[in-house]
């Protein structure tokens, strides 16, 4: 217990800080030291018309709500406002947002003409009485209005911390019912943080592990469809699919598309050894990576597409190894106690993030591309298959619960160890896959 | 092979053990070497009821492992014998895995299972065409509480009748 709760403390070095004296622009320096969310504020934005006026409350709480839900951001309630504001071109009265410790101030403006809705936002620097770059504005219909929000957040966040940001992004994961014995399951889609859920397939066979294309328009799955475990490709806006072929007496599973989209990396078994092949998409055309009797499998491109990092028994116990993504020699990069599992690939490229089964329990950590710098960002009786934020930030994962009524969940957590959130969904969740930013 | 020598072993062990051990998981202790009628529960030993009670459809694993212990090969060396007395049915075989391990390397180590136990059927003169395999990894346990009671039952391979000859 102690050896856990020192690595998971260790698992905190990578913290925030905010950057913000008197005369300093305003900045969050996501880096080591200690966090303090910085304060900030989201009037509701101006309505242009009494149409838009509840659309310009909900837009700017979803918009706070996407900030504080990083952990880096700390709303101030509108209970403690000292001005209010009324006109989206009005002078902003800084000294009343100092004295509430506003550091931070987002203001907003809707207008509703028909169906169609447009954002206008600001960023304030309030402790340097100004507008951090120049204002934006979005466009879109009026039942589009949650990404509109997210795009206004994932916009302040950037301007804040100076990274990108992932709010604007949608996740397909499998959703759960049922007990344990009999689960149903079933593909699903929705926004990041759970919203605008959508059924892609039905539950009539079991499916696992979708994987979005690097475009988001795709998504690589295994489903029972056939009886057999086969990966199937589905273009989500169509919702329409087909199984990638595979000789008959072979199973297929966990694919992963390289950065390019043209290409799937994935399990096949055969005569009980499971070993890893890619395909060209469009011709079908197969190729065998590994030829060893031990397991192989859970492969994921680097986003270069030269490498590809995946699990293996070969030593005797799941572990991880890197190697060209033409096949090859393969490197070991997992050395600590237990076993290693689900390695992805970060999209900033920096980090591995894995799953580690030791001492009865199961951890979602982070490492660096050659194994070094190991950290565990959580730990439970099973969590498994992490997958990246656009921005490389925030890892979500599937959580199960022990026993009879164990069920299924999905979490997300900072790459820092911090802020283990629930994300809520209609039914239980697994195998989350979080897409690029949308465009 | 090492496969084929570990077979051979198996083979003679289960020769001596055929006669003590019982299925894993039924209550029933009938063995049945030679095809003829049987103590099952199921009354006609053609059908697949007795294949499933009598003879006894799946074999349990050790964590991790995919080879075949003794109680395991006494339940194939007689599904071997019921396949070939009974050549109108195929099989498949499921491999399953506990809950502890990820759900990929669970389907990998799933279709080693299945593997194990097709092998080993078609060793013992099955017809390889006639046995199809298929992992579930984690996907379908029959026990669900998270204790090595329920895992044990959990980490087995199924050997499911089809009604005749497929492909």
């Amino acid at each position: 217990m102690m050896k856990f709760l020192v690595s998971l403390f260790l698992g905190l070095s990578l913290m925030v800080t905010v950057a913000h004296a008197q005369n300093q622009p305003l900045r969050i320096e996501i880096t080591e030291g200690v966090i303090e969310p910085l304060p900030f504020a989201v009037p509701n934005f101006v309505p242009d018309s009494g149409a838009a006026s509840e659309l310009a409350d909900d837009l700017a709480r979803v918009v706070a709500a996407d900030l504080s839900g990083t952990g880096l951001f700390r709303e101030i309630p509108a209970s403690a406002y000292i001005s209010q504001v009324t006109g989206f071109d009005d002078p902003i009265k800084f000294a009343d947002w100092k004295a509430i410790n506003a550091q931070a101030l987002v203001t907003g403006a809707v207008n509703v003409s028909g169906n169609r809705v447009t954002v206008r936002f600001r960023v304030w620097d309030v402790f340097s009485d100004k507008e951090m770059e120049p204002g934006m504005q979005f466009s879109g219909t009026r039942d589009g209005w949650r990404r509109m929000a997210h795009k206004v957040a994932d916009a302040v966040y950037s301007r804040i911390t100076g990274e990108g940001g992932y709010f604007d992004s949608r996740v397909v994961y499998v959703s759960e019912s049922g007990p344990k014995n009999q689960r149903r399951k079933r593909l699903a889609i929705m926004d990041y943080d759970g919203h605008n859920v959508q059924y892609l397939t039905d539950s009539s066979a079991i499916v696992l592990a979708p994987r979005f294309s690097p475009t988001g328009d795709r998504v690589l799955y295994t489903s029972y469809e056939s009886g057999f475990p086969r990966i199937h490709v589905l273009d989500v806006g169509q919702v329409q699919r087909r199984v990638l072929e595979s000789a008959e007496g072979t199973m297929s599973f966990a694919p992963r598309f390289s950065p390019d989209g043209q290409t799937v990396v994935y399990s096949l078994s055969q005569g009980g050894n499971t070993d890893l092949y890619t395909m060209n998409i469009a011709s079908g055309q197969a190729q065998r990576l590994t030829s060893t009797p031990s397991i192989e499998t859970a492969p994921s491109y680097s986003p270069d597409g030269q490498q590809i990092v995946f699990e293996s028994d070969r030593s005797g116990t799941p572990q991880l190894y890197v190697m060209s993504a033409s096949g090859g020699e393969a490197k070991r990069i997992s050395f600590g106690q237990g076993r290693y599992g689900t390695p992805v690939w970060s999209p900033r490229g920096d980090l591995i993030a894995f799953t580690k089964q030791n001492k009865g329990r199961f951890h979602i950590g982070v490492m660096r591309t050659d194994g070094s710098e190991e950290r565990l960002l959580t730990a439970s009786f099973l969590d498994e298959g992490p997958s990246w934020s656009p921005n490389g930030r925030v890892i979500m994962f599937t959580r199960e619960t022990r026993g009879e009524n164990g069920r299924s969940s999905l979490y997300t957590v900072d790459i820092s160890g911090r802020n283990l959130r629930p994300v809520r969904t209609p039914d239980g969740g697994s195998d989350p896959a979080w897409s690029p930013l949308q465009k | 092979m090492n496969l084929l020598s570990k077979i051979s072993m198996a083979v003679a062990l289960v020769a001596m053990a055929a006669c003590t051990n019982n299925s894993a998981l039924d209550d029933t202790n009938a063995v049945n070497l030679g095809g003829s009628a049987g103590t099952g529960s199921a009354a006609d030993p053609s059908s697949p009821a007795y294949f499933q009670q009598a003879v006894g459809d799946r074999v349990l694993f050790e964590v991790d492992q995919s080879t075949l212990n003794d109680a395991a090969r006494a339940t194939l060396l007689a599904q071997a014998n019921w396949l070939l007395e009974n050549t109108d049915f195929a099989a498949t075989i499921e491999g399953h895995a506990d809950e502890q391990g990820t759900r990929e390397y669970n389907l990998a180590l799933g279709a080693r299972r299945a593997n194990a136990a097709r092998e080993f059927l078609i060793s013992r003169g099955v017809a390889g065409s006639r046995l199809k395999v298929v992992s579930y990894g984690k996907e379908r346990p029959i026990e669900i509480c998270s204790e090595e009671a329920c895992y044990a039952n959990n980490r087995r391979a199924v050997t499911v009748l089809a009604g005749g000859l497929t492909g």
